[in-house]
C-alpha cells in the first residue's frame, strides 16, 4: 500500500470500516474510484441496504498504519454522499463473515467425516448433493479459514465469502436521521 | 418550458449573468433557451479554454463560474480545465448534454461517461434523471461548488430531459445530508493555536490560496502580530506582496529568505494551504523544528502530508480574527533582524549581460502596472519569474495554475479574469510553448476586445524542461527547441485582428510595455529573450528546502554558476 497521511503511530492493523451511503447512482464507484486513485488496497467490501430506506452500508477491511487509516476515513467523509464513516477497530464492535462452500463427497465414508466437522464448526447444511454438500459458515474469517483447511482434503469444489461486515456494539446511536440535516437552498 | 428552459432560469436564480461555452448536438436544446435569457454567453474556441475562463471568473471574482459543453468531444475537452480547478480548490459549474436517456450505455454518437470521466476531477458531479430535478440538481451544484473547501461541479443532462415539459418549482430545498463542511472552528483548538503562536519565538504565517477570501483577515493577524508573512503560489495577493511583513514564496524557486524561515522557524501557522510537495520539498527536511499549526476548511488536508500538531478546521474568516483577538503582538525583534538580514541579502536579482532575459521584461511589466492590474501565468520558467517578479498586492488577481499546472491555462483565464473584473487590465505572462496550447482563443479576445496585455517570453523553448534537462539530464536536450518552428506571434496576432509586436532589445521593450498598457484593448507582444535563462533559487525535487540551489542570486558576484548552498 502507498504511504497516505502521517505515517508512524503503531505499525500496521486490520481495521473494519462501516460506511453510510445514499443510495445514489455511482456512489460505489466513488468510494471505489477514492481506494484506486489514493493507493489504497482493500482486502474485502460488502454493500446492501441499510435499516433506512434510500441508505446502504458498504463494509470493508483494510490495514494500515493509523494515519493512513484516518486520511483515508476523511477522504471518505469528503464524499458527498457519505454520510457517516465508522472504524469498528476504534470502540466495541461485532463482525462476522458469511461463507458458502461446497465440498465433494466421494464416499460414504467421507460424508458422514463431513458432516461431523461441520457440526464442531457449526456450519448449516443448507443444499445436499449425491456428490457434493454446500455448508453455510458465520463467524470471523480465522473460523471460516480453518473450516477450509479441514475440508480441502475432501475437496472444496466452490467457495465465496462475504467479507467483513461489522456494527458497533452500543445502542446509543441514534436512528439514521436525513431529514433533519437538510438546509435551504442558498 | 423545457428542462433546457429551466437549467437556463435556474442558473439566473443563482445569480449567474455570463457562461463560457461551446454548442454541440447534444446541448442544443440550452443553447435554443439561451437565446432568450438575458444570460451573456462567451463563445470560446475550444471547451478547455470555457473551463479555464470559468475557473479564472471564479478566482478573480469570487463569484462561481459556469461552463457548457457537448457530449462526447466537448465534454472530454473540458476535463484538464475541471482538474485544473480541482487541484487549485476553484468553484465552477460546468454543465454538459448528453445523448437522450435512453441511449446512455448503447455507444451512441458522441457519447461518453461523463460522470464516471470526471469523477475523480470533481467535488461533485451529477447525471440528471428527471427533468424536475434540475432547479434542486443546479441549486446543489453552486452550494457544493462554493461552499467549504471550493471546488467544480458538473451537471450532465441528456438531451431528452433538456427537452421535457417542466413541471416542477424552482423553490426548491437542496437536500444534501452527506455535505456540511465545517466553517466554524473549534474554540479549544483556537485557544491551543494561539498559546502555541504566544509561546513561539520563531514563528511564520505561511498563507495559502485558502487566504484569497480572507485577504482583510490575514492581514489584521500580520499586523496585530508583527508575524513574518510566508505566500505561497496560490496565496499570491492574499497579502501584499510589498507590504513589510512579506517573505516572498516558499518552495522550490521560492525565495531564500523564505526558504530559510521555514528552515529556521519554531513555529508555522499554515492558513489554507496544503503542504504541496513543491513547496515542502522532501517532507523530512521541512520545518524541522516546528510546532505546526493548520488551519484550513478541509479537514483531509490536516495531517495528509505534514504532522500539524495544533489543527483547527475551520474558514479563515471565522478563525482568523478569533486567533486575533487571543494574541498581542508577539516579541520577534531577534527573529526579525535574522529574516532582514537574509533579505538585504538575497534580493531578487538577475543579470543583464546577455540578450533580454524574461526577467527583466517581467520587471518592466510590474513597473508599468504598478501592480494595479490582474496578473495571469501560463506555465513554466516565466510563470515562476512572475511569481516572484510580478506578484500582485490585492486578492483575487494573482490566477496561476498551481496544483495541476497546466499549460494552455493562461490566456483562457485572462478571458475570464477580463469578464469578472471588467475594465481592469489583465496581463497574460506566457510562455511561448504554453500559449500555443490555447492560442485559438485570441478570437474571443479579439470579438470582445477585452484589455488583455499578452506578454510572451518567447525563450524559443520548452524552458523549464530545458532547465532540468540542462541540470539533471546532463545537457541532453530532448524535445525542448520551439524555436526553428514557432510562428511570428505578431503576425500572427495581426491575423487575429489584434495589435501586435516583435520586440528584440531592452530598449523597445521599455517603450512599448507601457504604450501597450495605456491602451485598455488587447495587445500581444512577443519578446524574444535569451534562451539559456534559469530559474533560482531552486530546491532540485526531492531535495530538502535547505539544499537550494541559489544559482544566479549569490551575493558576491560570482561567475553564475549553480553552487550548491545549505543553510
Ligand atoms: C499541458 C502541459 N503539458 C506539459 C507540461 C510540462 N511542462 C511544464 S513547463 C513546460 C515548458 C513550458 O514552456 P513555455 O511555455 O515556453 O515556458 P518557459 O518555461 O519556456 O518559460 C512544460 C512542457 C505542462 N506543465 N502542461
Ligand atoms: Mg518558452
Amino acid at each position: 500500500m502507498k504511504a497516505q497521511g502521517t505515517a508512524g503511530e503503531g505499525g500496521v492493523r486490520r481495521h473494519v470500516l462501516s460506511v453510510t451511503v445514499r443510495d445514489r447512482p455511482g456512489v460505489l464507484s466513488r468510494i471505489s474510484g477514492l481506494f484506486a486513485r489514493r493507493g489504497y488496497n482493500i482486502e474485502s467490501l460488502s454493500v446492501a441496504q441499510s435499516e433506512t430506506p434510500g441508505l446502504s452500508r458498504t463494509s470493508f477491511v483494510i490495514s494500515g498504519e493509523q494515519g493512513t487509516i484516518e486520511q483515508l476515513q476523511k477522504q471518505l467523509q469528503k464524499l458527498i454522499d457519505v454520510l457517516k464513516v465508522t472504524d469498528h477497530s476504534e470502540g466495541p464492535s461485532v463482525d462476522r463473515e458469511l461463507m458458502l462452500i461446497k465440498v465433494a463427497v466421494r464416499t460414504p465414508e467421507d460424508r458422514v467425516e463431513i458432516r461431523q466437522i461441520a457440526q464442531d464448526f457449526r456450519a448449516r447444511i443448507i443444499d445436499v448433493d449425491r456428490n457434493a454438500l454446500v455448508f453455510e459458515v458465520t463467524g470471523d474469517e480465522g473460523k471460516s479459514n480453518a473450516f477450509i483447511d479441514q475440508m480441502r482434503e475432501f475437496g472444496i469444489l466452490e467457495l465465496i465469502r462475504t467479507g467483513r461486515v461489522a456494527l458497533t456494539r452500543s445502542a446509543s446511536l441514534r436512528p439514521t436521521d436525513v431529514t433533519s440535516t437538510t438546509s435551504r437552498a442558498a | 418550458m423545457n428542462g433546457a428552459a429551466a437549467v437556463l432560469k435556474a442558473l439566473e436564480r443563482q445569480g449567474v449573468t455570463i457562461v463560457f461555452g461551446h454548442p454541440g448536438g447534444a446541448i442544443m436544446p440550452v443553447y435554443d433557451a439561451l437565446y432568450d435569457s438575458p444570460i451573456k454567453h462567451v463563445l470560446v474556441r475550444h471547451e478547455q479554454a470555457g473551463a479555464h475562463a470559468a475557473d479564472a471568473y471564479y478566482r478573480a471574482s469570487g463569484r462561481v463560474g459556469v461552463c457548457f459543453a457537448t457530449s462526447g468531444p466537448g465534454a472530454t475537452n473540458l476535463v484538464t480545465g475541471l482538474a485544473t480547478a480541482h487541484m487549485d480548490s476553484s468553484a465552477m459549474v460546468a454543465i454538459t448534454g448528453n445523448v437522450p436517456s435512453a441511449l446512455i450505455g448503447t455507444d451512441a454518437f458522441q457519447e461518453a461517461d461523463v460522470t464516471g470521466i470526471t469523477l475523480p476531477v470533481t467535488k461533485h458531479n451529477y447525471l440528471v434523471q428527471h427533468v424536475d430535478d434540475i432547479p434542486r440538481v443546479i441549486a446543489e451544484a453552486f452550494h457544493i461548488a462554493r461552499t467549504g473547501r471550493p471546488g467544480p461541479v458538473l451537471v450532465d443532462i441528456p438531451k431528452d430531459i433538456q427537452m421535457m415539459e417542466f413541471t416542477g418549482t424552482f423553490d426548491v430545498e437542496i437536500d444534501l445530508p452527506g455535505y456540511r463542511p465545517t466553517v466554524v472552528g473549534h474554540a479549544r483548538q483556537i485557544k491551543r493555536a494561539a498559546e502555541a503562536i504566544a509561546a513561539a519565538q520563531r514563528p511564520v504565517l505561511m498563507v495559502g490560496g485558502g487566504g484569497q477570501v480572507a485577504a482583510d483577515e490575514v492581514m489584521a493577524f500580520a499586523e496585530a502580530t508583527g508575524i513574518p508573512v510566508i505566500t505561497t503560489l496560490m496565496g499570491i495577493g492574499a497579502y501584499p506582496a510589498g507590504a513589510g511583513q512579506a517573505l516572498g514564496m516558499p518552495g522550490m524557486h521560492g525565495t531564500v529568505t523564505a526558504n530559510r524561515a521555514i528552515t529556521h522557524c519554531d513555529l508555522i501557522v499554515g492558513a489554507g494551504l496544503r503542504f504541496d510537495d513543491r513547496v515542502t520539498g522532501k517532507i523530512s527536511r521541512f520545518a524541522p523544528n516546528a510546532t505546526i499549526v493548520h488551519i484550513d476548511v478541509d479537514p483531509a488536508e490536516i495531517s495528509k502530508l505534514v504532522k500539524a500538531h495544533v489543527p483547527v478546521v475551520g474558514d479563515l474568516r471565522d478563525v482568523l480574527p478569533r486567533l486575533t483577538e487571543l494574541l498581542g503582538r508577539l516579541e520577534l525583534d531577534d527573529w526579525w533582524q535574522q529574516l532582514r538580514t537574509w533579505r538585504d541579502m538575497y534580493p531578487e536579482r538577475f543579470k543583464t549581460d546577455k540578450p533580454l532575459v524574461s526577467q527583466e521584461v517581467i520587471q518592466m511589466l510590474e513597473r508599468a502596472t504598478a501592480g494595479d492590474c490582474v496578473v495571469t501565468t501560463e506555465v513554466g520558467q516565466h510563470q515562476m519569474f512572475a511569481a516572484r517578479l510580478f506578484p500582485t498586492s490585492r486578492p483575487r488577481t494573482w490566477i496561476s495554475s498551481g496544483g495541476l499546472g497546466t499549460m494552455g491555462f493562461g490566456l483562457p483565464a485572462a478571458i475570464g479574469a477580463s469578464f469578472a473584473r471588467p475594465g481592469e487590465t489583465v496581463v497574460c505572462v506566457a510562455g511561448d510553448g504554453s500559449i500555443q496550447m490555447n492560442i485559438q482563443e485570441l478570437a474571443t479576445i479579439y470579438k470582445h476586445q477585452l484589455p488583455i496585455v499578452i506578454a510572451i517570453c518567447n525563450n524559443g523553448m520548452l524552458g523549464m524542461v530545458r532547465q532540468w534537462q540542462e541540470m539533471f539530464h546532463a545537457e541532453r536536450y530532448s524535445e525542448v527547441y520551439l524555436a526553428d518552428s514557432n510562428p511570428d506571434f505578431a503576425k500572427l496576432a495581426e491575423a487575429y485582428g489584434i495589435e501586435g509586436h516583435n520586440v528584440f532589445d531592452r530598449e523597445t521593450a521599455a517603450r512599448i510595455i507601457p504604450e501597450a498598457i495605456a491602451k485598455k484593448k488587447p495587445v500581444l507582444i512577443n519578446f524574444v529573450v535569451y534562451e539559456s535563462e534559469k530559474v533560482f533559487p531552486m530546491i532540485p525535487a526531492g531535495a530538502g528546502i535547505d539544499e537550494m540551489v541559489i544559482g544566479d542570486q549569490e551575493p558576491d558576484e560570482g561567475d553564475g554558476v549553480a553552487e550548491k548552498v545549505g543553510v
